[in-house]
């Protein structure tokens, strides 16, 4: 792939991960550079969500190397390497139901001094405003929770998100209203990986993707090269 | 004056008094186990044995050291949430990813070995406990006497209650601990620290037993298996309120303690078995209790 650049933040080499004794991640090579919006594409089940839980420490079981501007993540516990930070967005968006909006909004603790502000949270997510004083955070609608998932994770300060499939489900303004957000995140100087299944948003975001198969990264394809590799990429995917 | 249902008033509410006076022991009580619960998944069996200690700790301070009631009553729930912490980082700690099981029959064996030190050491036959000075004596409110004692511990139970709803309902802290129960792994993952959480929740819970213990050591001779025969009663009260809400906890406490108090006027032969009688018809109606989330 591409020589290693300047402004590496993130390199992941042979990382291997397992749930138990289920082999997961059989060797998953990726680098992301400072500011870049780079996505994993694949299919159901191929090691894009397990890569995220193995770079956030949650898959505790792995193996290889991934390191963070320059510190060796693996061995490490999930709030240490929070604290570097990295802020993940899960899947299933982990929104707190016994928390209200606004606790939600508030829990993760700041790790550095230069987060968003409520205000430009606010600014960011309107309909989050409006729902702030809402008793109960799961009683929002799908986007809402998600726009909430997200906007949590950028008050604390880390600079690397891992963003889950925070389109997944959602109703088209709102993926649109989400594909602002990420390119307004990149502007502001976030470094962002993106799971991803809906190529379409993929390819309107992101700088580079990779694609993951049976827990590997088999493809590097820069964003611009996509209409030359379109056939090679819907083999992959299988669509 | 006015009968009821045949009941002298003096009766009713002297029954009253005691039912809500045993009511304050079961929420705080109840309360301390639903905090544990919730954040670690272990039933605490051993928390009557930590209830007993906090009195025994309050009896020590006085008769080994001369530190009387007051400062016995915030000395006493710390170190009693102290031997909590220690038994959690050296023990507890170890069976987080086991089977609940095995954290029971853990606090089982603890309470066994706690109760039998302190019976060997100090008999059953039960150590006297003075009512401070400031606290002696009673109201006669014209329809019946009000110790001044049993009157405080009433209102000091309410305060601690209260207290630890609203540090837990209303306060950052609170939002740490309720998010952390429902998913410790993504609260770790945003950087808190969860099994410090979990070591100093531990203690807070058993330190509500120790203050609870304090409170009783006047009122009930300080004695080893005191913590024994209510915590049965407390592990009941939890059953009908359901695991796991903190307002549950408190109300079904106090309410359980009434209605005890009331069969011992309409049906005393009833008052021993009433509350584990409301227990079997909750779990037939109800089984995730009067305040449980649905399973």
């Amino acid at each position: 792939m591409t020589e290693p650049a300047e402004n590496l933040l993130l390199k992941v080499s042979g990382l291997q991960g397992w749930y138990g004794e289920s082999h997961v991640l059989h060797g998953i090579d990726f680098e992301v550079r400072q500011g870049e919006v780079v996505t994993l594409l694949g299919r159901n089940g191929a090691g894009k969500t397990s890569t995220l839980l193995a770079i956030m420490g949650i898959l505790a079981k792995r193996t290889g190397s991934i390191t963070f501007q320059g510190t060796e993540l693996i061995g490490m516990q999930p709030r240490h390497i929070a604290r570097l930070g990295v802020a993940l967005c899960p899947e299933e968006r982990g929104i707190f139901s016994s928390l209200s909006v606004e606790e939600n909004l508030m829990l993760p603790p700041r790790i550095a001094p230069d987060g968003l502000s409520v205000e430009r949270i606010y600014d960011l997510f309107p309909n989050l405003y409006e729902r702030r004083k809402s008793s109960q955070g799961t009683k929002l609608s799908g986007g809402e929770q998600q726009m909430l998932a997200i906007g949590r994770i950028l008050r604390t300060g880390a600079k690397f998100l891992l963003l889950d499939e925070p389109t997944e489900g959602l109703a088209p303004v709102i993926v649109q209203q989400i594909g602002h957000t990420i390119a307004a995140l990149k502007d502001e100087g976030f470094t962002i990986v993106l799971v991803e299944q809906n190529f379409r948003f993929a390819a309107s975001v992101a700088d580079r993707h990779y694609v993951v198969d049976q827990g590997k990264v088999v493809d590097m394809i820069p964003n611009d090269q996509l209409e030359q590799n379109a056939e090679k990429l819907h083999a992959y995917l299988g669509v | 004056m006015f009968e009821l249902l045949g009941i002298p008033p003096q009766v009713l509410m002297g029954q009253l008094l005691l039912g809500l006076i045993n009511g304050s022991f079961y929420a705080v009580l109840s309360l301390g186990l639903a905090v544990i619960f919730g954040l670690l998944n272990i039933i605490n069996f051993a928390h009557g044995a930590l209830y007993m200690a906090g009195a025994f700790v309050a009896w020590m301070l006085l008769n080994y050291f001369g530190i009387g009631y007051w400062p016995a009553l915030v000395l006493a729930p710390l170190i009693v949430g102290a031997l909590g912490i220690i038994l959690e980082r050296t023990m507890l700690s170890r069976l987080y990813h086991l089977d609940h099981l095995y954290g029971l029959l853990l606090t089982f064996g603890l309470a066994l070995i706690i109760q039998g030190l302190f019976r060997n050491y100090y008999g059953i036959s039960g150590l006297p406990y003075q009512i401070p000075d400031v606290l002696s004596g009673g109201q006669n409110l014209g329809f019946m006497f009000l110790p001044n004692y049993r009157a405080w511990v009433v209102v000091a139970s309410i305060v601690v209650c209260l207290g630890t709803w609203f540090m837990i309902e209303k306060t950052r802290l609170g939002a740490y601990l309720r998010a952390a129960t429902e998913n410790p792994t993504l609260v770790g993952a945003f950087g808190v620290n969860v099994p410090i959480m979990i070591m100093l929740t531990y203690g807070f819970g058993v330190a509500l037993a120790g203050f609870a213990g304090v409170l009783a050591a006047p009122i009930y001779s300080v004695n080893p298996i005191m913590g024994e025969q209510l915590i049965i009663v407390v592990f009941a009260v939890v059953v009908i309120g359901g695991m796991g809400s903190i307002m549950g906890a408190i109300i079904t406490g106090y309410m359980l303690g009434i209605v005890e108090g009331l069969t011992r006027v309409i049906y005393p032969e009833g008052s021993a078995v009433v509350i584990f009688v409301i227990m079997a018809i909750v779990l037939m109606i109800k089984p995730e209790g009067l305040f449980g989330r649905p399973v």
